[in-house]
């Protein structure tokens, strides 16, 4: 007969031997690091080419994120239609994406059109123009989606809450507004585009089902590209952090929900407590199984969802609590948040719970480490943060014997609600 | 080519493995043949409510999520107008587990009153967070009323209003199970690291008892060809004019279906399409545009929604739209268009293809449409597609008659 009530004998996640793939690194000619792993089952491939020029480097707010945005609009030879057409036409998606220190453009496609399609990817690191018509349609399309996104009380409280961690004039802490859109001119994104794309310092990671000449090809194309050839300017940004601890944000007087974030700021991946504050982070919100989703959405029903995660950021992290709560339950749900700290601060973790932890978290690695893009994800990560994969074996070790103790201390360390901002925006 | 092996057990639950050494995870995918289409009028958004309850305990097990996550895995799941999908992913040595829970499910749930009531309000927020605190958050609400009549698409599979889900009781909880999560109707995908032979076994194991259930014989209301064009008119406190139009399209299986699949892409598909290129680059009528169509398995609705320039108007908009496609109505897609969207197609399926989770998901998904092996033939269908098949069908779909056109306009 058989017994539906006991689960069946399962390895425990925590014996599994978790190995990282390891990636080949090459240069080209002109000191570009490349970055390659080729693995995978689908005929199927992706390059990353990484710039220093995100928000980060610019003197005037948003030039980075419109550069990188019009990269793709016209050079000298192609007009912007042109250039969709070209990667269009061989079923593959150039993406381009501006973060805080870099900038990306990423390029996924069929393995067998690579050799198609790179040529035109290096045209727009050099003869890229930004045409002022591509320029003026953009910046009235992207005021638009601000004027929506405006509406919108999670995206109001994103960029709030980031403010009150960092400060407005931090690069981490910064946003647009209409008149930033306004002030744009076409010589300041040529300007940056030269200094931080075509002289700009470059990483490129690639990988997926690569063709035998992977090298050769990259060099060909990009190897005799003027980059890496200047110093990066050495920027100081300053954290300013607010000074009041909490703040309403009323945005839409008939708003039915409250997007509620409750942060602290947190150091970067290399302090020691980084690691260690990840299974902490589970526990309290980093899963379907966590302390908030389980009390705050499973026992009370006051939320579709509630998190909490550590941001990814360079110089300096934050610990972000985020949910969208039904307006008549937001100030119970606050209560609830600073309770279930209280509570780890407070009472040591069951080992039932801890094993279900480190089992959930490797098993969530294990998962994550199949396919080749989520394996370059990773590498990337390390090489932006200057880490090895020392890291990834800390990580898996530290999330396999640390002990209750230590991440009690751990929360009594940094789940103090003194520390933390709580904003709420409806 | 995905590969794959297929039985069925005497209780006629459908099993199909889909074998791949290369990861060290197994996928176990449960499609239930139920969507929003199979609900009462009176009792919408159900179907996903219940999605809901599967995470609420079953006979024996107490908590769904607790033992899988102590296994390593994860899970999640999804409601359509047209079907119910539970996925789980763990390390392939625990996949026990995943048997054991799905099927203690399958058997019965517990049908506990507390998890009826706070599911109850975990998705009113959810509807509240997708569909009433966003700007045009009801936009799809109002179009599916518009274009179907008698077809039950015509509602979301969040449900046509918060108090259906709030009046939710646990005899309809009980008698929805019944009628609609039996092995009969019910299809299992297994793939990963796994050997047909064992998950045979396991299947056997888990399943093999579950009484069988009734058949569930759909037969839901055909929508009438509609006959003339409809038109809806609204103001709402949103920042920009936005425009939705939408016309009915051929069924999932049929040829059709593929054309029309193929004419969202020349149409909308990226920077490079019709659309765009011409709405948003050189009229500037439009600060964005899409052209899409839902993947429904009956016939469903081909769509193009897009916010306006903000001072343009939306009669000046139609007027656009209806000359672009005009265009594709009169003259034949030259030949490097056609094969820029069959390649764009091509890769498409063979970037989704990448994880196991997507290949176990679509397996089930091709088996519920009557053959699994439409998976490998997809493609095949595609590339089969003529420019006199684009001509035919833009023609056929897009005609006044057959258009529904949403004007939501901002009271600013």
């Amino acid at each position: 007969m058989l017994n539906r009530k006991l689960q069946p004998e399962i390895v425990n996640a925590v014996d599994f031997d978790l190995t990282l793939k390891t990636c080949e690194r090459f240069t080209l000619d002109n000191g570009v690091p490349v970055y390659s792993l080729n693995a995978g089952e689908q005929e199927v491939l992706m390059v990353e080419w990484v710039f220093y020029a995100g928000n980060w480097y610019e003197e005037k707010n948003i030039v980075a994120a419109i550069t990188n945005f019009l990269l793709k609009n016209g050079t000298t030879n192609r007009s912007a239609f042109e250039i969709n057409e070209h990667f269009d036409s061989w079923g593959a998606h150039l993406n381009r994406a501006c973060y805080n220190e870099t900038a990306t453009v990423t390029l996924h496609s069929l393995s067998k059109h690579l050799d198609k399609l790179l040529p035109v990817v290096a045209s727009l690191f050099n003869e890229s123009t930004m045409p002022q018509g591509e320029l003026d349609i953009y910046r009235q399309i992207q005021k638009q989606k601000l004027s929506v996104s405006l509406k919108k009380s999670e995206f109001v409280a994103g960029r709030v809450i980031d403010e009150l961690l960092y400060g407005f004039e931090h690069p981490y802490g910064i946003y647009s507004s209409f008149e930033d859109y306004d002030a744009l001119t076409q010589q300041e994104l040529l300007d940056f585009y030269k200094k931080f794309y075509t002289h700009g310092n470059c990483v490129i990671f690639v990988a997926g089902m690569l063709p035998a000449n992977i090298q050769s090809l990259l060099n060909q194309h990009f190897g005799s590209l003027p980059f890496n050839t200047q110093p990066l300017p050495q920027t100081d940004h300053v954290i300013k952090p607010a000074t009041g601890r909490k703040k309403h944000i009323a945005n839409d007087p008939n708003g039915v929900q409250s997007a509620i974030r409750i942060a602290r700021p947190f150091p970067n991946r290399h302090h020691p407590d980084f690691i260690r504050v990840q299974v902490l982070n589970n526990i309290f919100g980093g899963y379907f199984g966590s302390r908030l989703m389980s009390n705050i959405r499973e026992d009370k029903g006051y939320t579709y969802g509630i998190h909490s995660y550590l941001q990814n950021h360079i110089q300096q992290s934050a610990w972000v609590v985020s949910t969208e709560a039904g307006r008549d339950v937001c100030a119970a749900t606050i209560e609830e948040v600073y309770k279930e700290m209280k509570r780890l601060r407070e009472e040591p973790v069951g080992d039932e719970e801890l094993q279900l932890v480190r089992n959930y978290m490797i098993g969530s690695i294990l998962g994550d480490l199949d396919g080749p893009f989520q394996v370059i994800s990773r590498w990337k990560n390390y090489v932006l943060n200057q880490l090895t994969d020392a890291y990834f074996y800390e990580s898996i070790n530290t999330i396999k014997t640390i002990s209750a103790e230590e991440i009690r201390e751990l929360a009594v360390k940094y789940l103090d609600p003194e520390a933390f901002y709580e904003l709420t925006v409806i | 080519m995905i590969t794959y092996n297929r039985f069925v057990l005497d209780n006629g639950l459908r099993v199909l493995v889909h074998e791949d050494d290369s990861t060290p995870m197994a996928v176990v995918n449960v499609m239930y043949d139920v969507g929003a289409r199979d609900e009462d009028a009176n009792r919408t958004g159900f179907a996903h409510l219940f999605e809901h309850l599967m995470f609420g305990g079953s006979i024996h097990i107490p908590d769904y999520d607790e033992p899988l996550q102590k296994a390593g895995g994860e899970n999640n799941a999804f409601t359509t107008n047209d079907l119910t999908n539970y996925y789980c992913q763990l390390p392939a040595q625990n996949i026990e587990t995943a048997f054991w829970l799905e099927s203690d499910r399958m058997l019965s749930l517990a049908f506990s009153k507390k998890s009826l009531n706070v599911q109850r309000k975990v998705v009113c927020e959810e509807f509240k967070e997708h569909y009433i605190n966003q700007p045009y958050g009801d936009a799809w609400h109002k179009m599916r009323e518009l274009a179907y009549e008698v077809h039950p698409y015509r509602w979301m599979t969040i449900g046509k209003e918060l108090s259906h889900i709030e009046t939710a009781e646990l005899s309809d909880v009980k008698s929805f199970f019944f009628k609609h999560y039996r092995p009969v109707n019910a299809i299992i995908v297994v793939a990963g690291n796994v050997k047909t032979e064992e998950v045979k076994r396991l299947s056997e194991k888990w399943f093999g008892n579950i009484p069988m259930g009734d058949k569930y014989i759909r037969n839901l209301p055909k929508e009438p060809v509609q006959a003339a064009a409809r038109m809806l008119d609204i103001e709402a406190d949103v920042p920009l004019d936005a425009f939705y139009k939408t016309w009915h399209m051929p069924a999932r299986l049929e040829k059709g279906y593929y054309v029309a699949e193929l004419i969202t892409e020349i149409l909308g598909g990226g920077a490079s399409s019709r659309l765009y290129h011409s709405l948003v680059k050189e009229q500037q009528l439009f600060s964005n545009i899409s052209c899409y169509q839902f993947g429904s398995i009956d016939e469903g609705l081909l769509t193009i929604e897009g916010k306006l320039v903000k001072g343009k108007k939306l009669e000046e908009a139609d007027a656009a739209v209806e000359a672009v496609l005009e265009k594709i109505k009169l003259d034949k897609v030259v030949d490097t268009e056609l094969m820029k969207v069959k390649n764009k197609t091509e890769s498409l399926i063979a970037f989704e293809d990448m994880s196991v989770m997507n290949r176990a998901a679509s397996l089930a998904n091709y088996e519920l449409l009557g053959n699994a092996n439409l998976m490998n033939e997809e493609m095949e269908r595609f590339l089969d597609v003529s420019a006199e098949d684009v001509y035919t069908w833009s023609n056929k779909i897009f005609t006044r008659e057959n258009s529904n056109t949403l004007f939501y306009r901002s009271k600013n």
